[in-house]
């Protein structure tokens, strides 16, 4: 029906094509490689999840642009370092010393925003203490702190009194890495040095340290307000996208076709009875009433794809496909049907329909974006999927952390750049379906 | 040759009466269409909001919330009551319990939840047809009022102002983009404009998202939402400036989402216009283009331009919801926002009717311009026109 040597004649539908696979190829990467499952724990974050993301970064990329870097998660764990860099002494009969000795480059041209020790400790009844000391690349020596971990303890210098006394700035991740030999505020750069020197008071008792530093930059995607990793919400989101557009707009295309060849062909009552009805959906406000469902009933992408396919079943494709129908109805090959003794059905699905559906693809798969556009409408309005994540959630989390104004343009851009790339997509390939099928419009 | 004997007063008369019976039939051929247009009308908007109803109340999870509300009302009411009313303290549990009881029967028959859903979904059609729409559940409006028609009446300026603007700039750049273009098509100008007309498919709140971080995050010239700047300007004038000021963004979407498809389909009228043989032979008289344009081309166009900027507004009151919560417009389509957020029933179906309305209204209104500009029905030649 349709040749691979016409849609060459028309780059633009070659670009199209190449986007909408793509997509695919997006989709079923996401699919495979993240699980739904993991997917949802991933998206609901929590302490567990995300405990190694930094708050609002940006993605990586951004690093392509600037001269000078931005710092990415720095991670120090103790269980990971070289045997060199602990070492044990043994101070009196039931008193232990371990001192770990992070070390780590920092190339960076701004602060680290957030900085937090996570230290675990194992012991029965007395608690070890730890003490923390940090020197800078010039060799000056901070007290970082003083931690009696009971079992997991989270340490934030910059919210330790006694701490921010000692260095000269509003935080302690500024102090700990300023130049003090320049006016304005800089990070130093080399190579720094954390230690952390606990005493241990029983024969089985220890310590293991972790030192998150959280970068500027983060992932391909960046990160939002609870430390999610976009990239999994564009990831996921994709197949979802395409799932919801496809599937809507191929229901109504084809419940919109049958609905009008059999108004057609039945006439009379039945006609009018469908173009009543097409009346009476043409002026249902389509799109609070989806607000309304999803206040009152459930979020879920499922049922609110449902009801957009429920609102559009007799929708305004039902008078363009009549009108054409009208045309075709009085066709000899129709008559010719009837006169071997076809049946209403038969003529319906088997010579009616198959007329036009080269009229309608070009429709349908243009579309296709309207739909994905609707996810996102609804999830702008807080009635988006509660578990599931998609580019309309991401969205409009960026609005309601007011993204733009705090300069997270990454934030926002990111789903809207792919849904634009939807857009254009299926545009450019149902464009130019539309002129191969319908060679009339190839003179206008 | 001789001069017929004129008979002007007899002649004259009969032209007279012909053309007043004619001005009377298209008179009551018109307004017979117009009456059974206002009746279709009002038969499909009750059906429409009779379909809102149901689905407002499917699973009766409105009344349940109703029953709840009337419930811990009076339950509350009367807990407070027994600390000062020595009547009611001496008054053991169970008999408190019964008349907490007695007294949500009362409420309840009072509200009329007592009846059968079917009952109570025709009353609630007869109020919400009335427009009848009675309190909100949590919102207010500006000046204090819980009532839904206060609330929407404060916000429905607003909400005009965006979108008359909006539409009336949509409307003339259509049609005389539209005109211009048909005149050099093939052009690359043309071209372009075909190319873009895709871009519809994104709503005008995703062009609005871009308008914001170009023109007002980045380039910091235009503000990021809001209708005015605050504290209000005092002025007339300067309160004009700054919601013009405030206007560019939200109308720049509403322009930039519909203009070029709305070009593009009307130039492709004009087009189709333009090739019909009484238009080459208006040329072939040797009128003047413009004439020819005016009145063989744009005259039989209007109808389907209509029709085609019927579709433009029906889509734009839907996309004026989060376009207005986008822009944080105070209009009703913001307040729909808000409603959502603060799960306010009565305000979200409400609104919804008041939707229902103004499509029905909008292509009511539509129907009738049809009538006034398409011949076949004003001559009467089947009023099957749409």
């Amino acid at each position: 029906m349709i040749r691979w040597s016409e849609i060459r004649q028309y780059p633009s539908a070659i670009v199209g094509l190449a986007i909408i696979f793509g997509f695919i190829l997006l989709a079923l990467y996401a699919v495979i490689t993240i699980p739904y499952s993991e997917a949802l724990e991933r998206w609901r974050g929590g302490e567990a999840v995300v405990e190694n993301n930094p708050r609002n970064a940006r993605p990586t990329w951004v690093n392509w642009f600037n001269q000078e870097n931005l710092p990415p998660t720095l991670i120090l764990d103790s269980r990971e370092l070289p045997e060199t860099a602990i070492s044990y002494t043994t101070i009196s009969d039931d008193i232990e010393e371990k001192v770990i000795t992070m070390s780590f480059d920092y190339e960076y041209a701004s602060f680290v925003p957030e900085l937090t020790f996570f230290i675990e400790a194992d012991f029965i009844e007395k608690q070890p203490f730890v003490e923390i000391f940090w020197v800078t690349p010039n060799g000056e020596e901070i007290r970082a702190g003083e931690v009696t971990p009971g079992g997991q303890e989270i340490y934030r210098p910059t919210q330790d009194d006694r701490v921010m006394r000692r260095v000269e700035a509003n935080s302690a991740e500024v102090g700990f890495f300023l130049d003090p030999s320049l006016a304005e505020p800089t990070p130093q750069k080399g190579t720094y040095q954390v230690r952390l020197v606990g005493l241990i008071f029983e024969e089985e008792s220890d310590f293991e340290a972790k030192l998150v530093m959280y970068g500027a930059v983060h992932g391909i995607a960046g990160t939002d307000h609870l430390r999610r990793d976009i990239s999994v919400a564009l990831l996921w989101g994709t197949p979802i996208a395409m799932a919801f557009g496809l599937v809507a707009a191929l229901v109504i295309t084809a419940a919109n076709m049958i609905i009008a060849a059999t108004s057609v062909w039945y006439g009379g009552w039945v006609d009018s009875a469908i173009q009543r009805v097409t009346d009476v959906n043409l002026i249902l406000p389509g799109l609070p009433l989806l607000i309304l469902i999803g206040t009152l009933y459930s979020r879920s992408i499922w049922v609110i794809l449902g009801m957009v396919i429920a609102l559009n079943i007799f929708g305004g494709g039902v008078k363009t496909y009549r009108s054409i129908f009208l045309q075709t109805r009085e066709l000899p090959y129709i008559e010719a049907a009837q006169a071997y003794g076809a049946g209403s059905r038969r003529i319906i699905f088997r010579y009616l329909i198959p007329r036009v559906i080269p009229l309608v693809i070009p429709a349908l798969v243009t579309s296709v974006p309207a739909f994905v556009f609707t996810e996102a409408t609804l999830a702008l309005l807080g009635l988006g999927d509660p578990v599931l994540p998609t580019w309309g959630k991401v969205i409009e989390n960026a609005r309601s952390q007011g993204a733009l104004f705090n300069g997270y343009y990454y934030w926002m851009l990111e789903p809207a750049v792919l849904m634009m790339l939807v857009g254009v997509g299926f545009s450019l390939v149902g464009f130019a379906l539309d002129r191969i099928f319908n060679p009339k419009l190839r003179e206008i | 040759m001789a001069v017929a004997p004129i008979e002007p007063s007899k002649e004259l008369a009969d032209v007279e009466q012909a053309s007043t019976k004619a001005r009377n039939d298209t008179v009551f051929r018109l307004s017979k269409y117009i009456l059974r247009r206002i009746l279709a009308a009002i038969a499909t908007v009750t059906v429409g909001v009779y379909l809102t109803v149901l689905i407002a109340n499917m699973g009766g999870a409105l009344d349940d919330i109703r029953r709840a509300v009337i419930q811990e009302e009076i339950a509350n009411f009367v807990a407070i009551q027994a600390l000062e009313d020595p009547a009611l303290k001496a008054m053991s549990q169970e008999q408190r319990n019964e008349m907490v009881a007695q007294q949500v029967a009362l409420a309840e028959k009072r509200f009329g939840l007592d009846q059968p859903f079917a009952i109570r979904s025709f009353r609630a059609l007869g109020s919400a047809m009335t427009l009848n729409l009675g309190f909100a559940d949590n919102m207010t409006s500006d000046s204090g009022s819980r009532l839904i028609r206060n609330i929407i009446l404060e916000r429905l300026p607003a909400t005009l102002v965006l979108m008359g603007t909006g539409l009336l700039m949509l409307f003339f750049l259509t049609l005389f983009g539209g005109l211009a273009l048909s005149r050099r098509y093939g052009s690359w100008l043309d071209k372009a404009i075909i190319g873009l007309a895709p871009t519809s498919a994104a709503p005008s709140w995703f062009y609005a998202l871009f308008f914001i971080v170009i023109f007002a995050a980045l380039l910091n010239w235009l503000p990021f939402g809001g209708m005015v700047s605050a504290p209000p300007p005092e002025t007339t004038w300067g309160y004009a400036k700054s919601l013009a000021f405030h206007m560019i963004i939200p109308v720049g979407a509403i322009v930039i989402n519909a203009v070029f498809s709305g070009i593009y389909s009307q130039r492709t009228f004009f087009l189709a216009f333009a090739s019909e043989d009484y238009v080459d032979m208006a040329k072939a008289k040797g009128l003047p283009d413009n004439l020819v344009e005016r009145r063989y081309i744009l005259r039989p166009t209007l109808p389907p331009i209509i029709t085609s900027f019927a579709f433009v507004l029906l889509a734009l009151w839907g996309g004026s919801i989060v376009l207005e919560t986008v822009m944080n417009w105070p209009g009703l389509g913001n307040t729909y926002g808000q409603a959502i957020g603060q799960f306010d029933t009565a305000v979200i179906i409400s609104l919804t009717v008041l939707d229902a309305y103004l499509l029905t209204f909008t292509l009511l209104i539509l129907d009738i311009m049809y009538a006034i500009v398409d011949p076949r029905v004003r001559v009467g030649e089947g009023s099957s026109g749409r």
